[in-house]
C-alpha cells in the first residue's frame, strides 16, 4: 500500500490523481444517488447547480454576496488593527499584561454570537451593527496571539536592539512586529474562520440583505434547491477565502517558513 | 511574582466591573442600554435564586459535551487511521482541504429543516465545527514522528501495537490535546450559536428570550454567564493539558528549576 502510494505520488500524472481523486469520485456519487431524488429536502445535485447559477450570479451577486463580503474585510481590517495595536501595548508592559489579563480571558470566553442581542441595543439593525459583530469576534484571537508574540521576542535579540539603540518605530518595526508576526498570523487565521461564522450570523435576523439573510430566506420559504446552493457558496467562499490567505502567509512570513525548514533538515 | 499579578489581575477585574458601574451612572451611555454592574449582578442574583440557572446552564454543558466527545472520537480515529497510510493522507489532504473551511453556520438552515429546535440540531453544526480541528491535529501529530526515534523502534523489532504505544501515541499527544483545546472552544461558540438561531434550550436561549422581553440586565447577567463557562472550559482544559503532558518538555519548562 505504502510503496504504491509513493510510486503513485511520484508521476505527475499520479500526483494529479490524489489530489483530484477523491473529490471527483465523491460529487460523481452524490450526482448519481441523488439524480432522480424526489425527496423534498435533498434534491439532486442537478437542480442544485441550476440553482446556484441561477441564484448567486445574478444580480444577487451585487446586492447579497458583495454587502456580505465588504462587512467581512471592514469588520475583518479593524479587528487587525485594534487587536495588533492594543496586542503590542499590552504585550509590552508586564504591569499591563497582569492587570487586563483577567479581564481579556474574562471578554474573550464569551462566544462573539451570544453578545449579538446586546450589540442590536447599541447600534440598531443598520450595516454599523454587523461590522461590530464581526469585530467583537474576531478582535480576541489576533489580540491574544499579538500578546503571546511580542512577550516572546527573543532576548539576544532586544538586548542587541537595546546597544544598538534602536528605538521607536524602527525598533517597533524590525524587532516586535517581525518576531510577533508568526504568532499574529496564528491569531489572523483563527480570526478569518470566526470571521466568515458571524458575518453569516450577523444577516441571520432582521436584515434585508445578505448571503446569510438569503439562505435564512429560502429555507422559511421552502426553496430547497436554492438553500443547498447557498451552502455551497459558503463553503466556496470559505475555502476561496483561506487560499487567499494561504498567499498572504506565503508573502508575509517567507523568511519563517524558509527558517523553520533549514532548521528542520540541520537538526 | 506570582502573588503580584494575582493582585493586579483582580484589581483589573474590580476596575473593569467599576467602569461600567460608572459609565452607565454618570450617562455617558443610557442605562437602558447598558445597565450598571450592580444591577446585572442582582439580576443574576435573583435569577440563581429563582432556581431559573442551573437548567439551561446544564443544557448547554450537556451539548457542548456531547457534540465534543463525538468530534473528539470522530477526529482521533479518523486521524491516526489517515495519517499512518501515507496513500489515504494523499488521497485526501485535498477534500479535507475544501471541507474543513466551509463555515459550520452554513449547516444551520439544514439543521432547522431536518430537526427542529432540538438537540440533534445544534449537535450537528458543533460536531461539524469541533470534528476539522482534531482531525487536522491528529494528523500533523502522526506524521510528525521523530525519524530516530522511528528507526529505534525498528531496529528493536517492535511490533505494531508496541509501536502505535510507544512512538505514535507519545508524538501525537501533544497536538491531540492542542486540537482538543481548539475543539472545545470552538464547540462552545457553536452551542450557544445553535441555542441562539435553531432554539435548542440552553443558555443562547435564555438570552434571546430576555432580549425579546427587554430584560436587558439580565440579558448582560447570562452572557456573563455564557462567559463564565467559557473561562471555566479553558482552565479545565488547561489543567488536563499539564497533566496529560506532565512529561512533555513544554511543560517541563515551565517549572522553574
Amino acid at each position: 500500500m505504502r510503496l504504491a502510494g509513493m510510486r503513485l505520488a511520484g508521476t505527475v500524472l499520479g500526483r494529479v490523481g490524489l489530489v483530484l481523486g477523491l473529490p471527483a469520485v465523491l460529487v460523481t456519487i452524490w450526482w448519481i444517488v441523488s439524480a432522480d431524488s424526489e425527496h423534498f429536502l435533498f434534491r439532486s445535485l442537478r437542480d442544485i447547480l441550476v440553482a446556484f447559477r441561477e441564484t448567486w450570479l445574478g444580480p444577487r451577486l451585487v446586492e447579497d454576496v458583495l454587502p456580505s463580503l465588504s462587512r467581512l474585510a471592514q469588520g475583518y481590517a479593524a479587528s487587525l488593527v485594534l487587536g495588533i495595536g492594543a496586542g503590542v501595548l499590552i504585550g509590552s508592559s508586564r504591569t499591563l499584561r497582569a492587570v487586563v489579563e483577567p479581564v481579556l480571558e474574562l471578554l474573550r470566553a464569551i462566544p462573539p454570537p451570544a453578545l449579538i442581542p446586546l450589540i442590536g441595543l447599541f447600534a440598531g439593525i443598520g450595516d454599523t451593527r454587523r461590522v461590530v459583530i464581526i469585530i467583537a469576534g474576531c478582535v480576541w484571537p489576533i489580540l491574544l496571539n499579538t500578546v503571546e508574540g511580542v512577550r516572546a521576542v527573543d532576548e539576544v535579540l532586544a538586548d542587541t536592539c537595546r546597544s544598538y539603540r534602536v528605538r521607536g518605530l524602527g525598533r517597533l518595526r524590525h524587532l516586535v512586529l517581525r518576531s510577533a508576526s508568526p504568532q499574529i498570523m496564528t491569531g489572523a487565521r483563527q480570526a478569518l474562520a470566526i470571521g466568515i461564522i458571524l458575518m453569516v450570523i450577523s444577516e441571520l435576523q432582521r436584515t434585508d440583505r445578505g448571503i446569510g439573510f438569503a439562505v435564512e430566506q429560502f429555507q422559511t420559504s421552502f426553496r430547497y434547491p436554492e438553500m443547498w446552493s447557498g451552502v455551497l457558496l459558503l463553503g466556496v467562499l470559505g475555502v476561496a477565502l483561506s487560499l487567499l490567505f494561504r498567499l498572504a502567509d506565503r508573502q508575509i512570513l517567507g523568511w519563517y517558513h524558509g527558517l523553520r525548514a533549514t532548521q528542520k533538515e540541520s537538526r | 511574582m506570582r502573588l503580584r499579578s494575582l493582585w493586579l489581575g483582580l484589581a483589573g477585574l474590580a476596575g473593569f466591573g467599576l467602569l461600567l458601574e460608572l459609565v452607565p451612572r454618570i450617562g455617558v451611555v443610557s442605562d437602558r442600554y447598558l445597565p450598571p454592574t450592580s444591577r446585572v449582578l442582582s439580576a443574576l442574583s435573583d435569577q440563581i435564586e429563582a432556581g431559573a440557572l442551573w437548567r439551561p446552564v446544564g443544557d448547554t454543558l450537556l451539548t457542548w459535551a456531547i457534540g465534543l466527545a463525538l468530534a473528539v472520537v470522530a477526529g482521533v480515529v479518523l486521524g491516526v487511521v489517515i495519517g499512518s497510510v501515507p496513500f489515504l493522507r494523499a488521497a485526501t489532504a485535498s477534500t479535507i482541504e475544501f471541507l474543513r473551511p466551509i463555515p459550520s453556520v452554513a449547516w444551520i438552515p439544514a439543521a432547522i429543516v431536518l430537526y427542529g429546535p432540538v438537540r440533534a440540531g445544534t449537535l450537528l453544526i458543533v460536531v461539524y465545527a469541533a470534528f476539522w480541528q482534531m482531525l487536522v491535529q491528529v494528523l500533523h501529530g502522526v506524521v510528525d514522528v521523530d525519524p530516530v526515534a522511528r528507526d529505534t523502534a525498528r531496529s528493536y523489532r517492535l511490533g505494531r501495537w508496541a509501536r502505535a504505544r510507544w512512538l505514535v501515541w507519545p508524538t501525537t499527544l501533544p497536538y491531540a490535546v492542542t486540537g482538543l483545546r481548539l475543539a472545545a472552544t470552538v464547540a462552545l461558540i457553536l452551542t450557544v450559536t445553535g441555542e441562539l438561531f435553531i432554539g435548542t434550550p440552553g443558555l443562547g436561549a435564555e438570552i434571546l428570550l430576555a432580549a425579546a422581553s427587554g430584560a436587558v440586565a439580565l440579558t448582560y447577567a447570562l452572557v456573563l454567564v455564557t462567559g463564565l463557562v467559557g473561562v471555566a472550559a479553558n482552565l479545565l482544559f488547561r489543567v488536563v493539558e499539564r497533566r496529560a503532558l506532565a512529561w512533555h518538555p513544554s511543560v517541563r519548562q515551565e517549572v522553574p528549576a
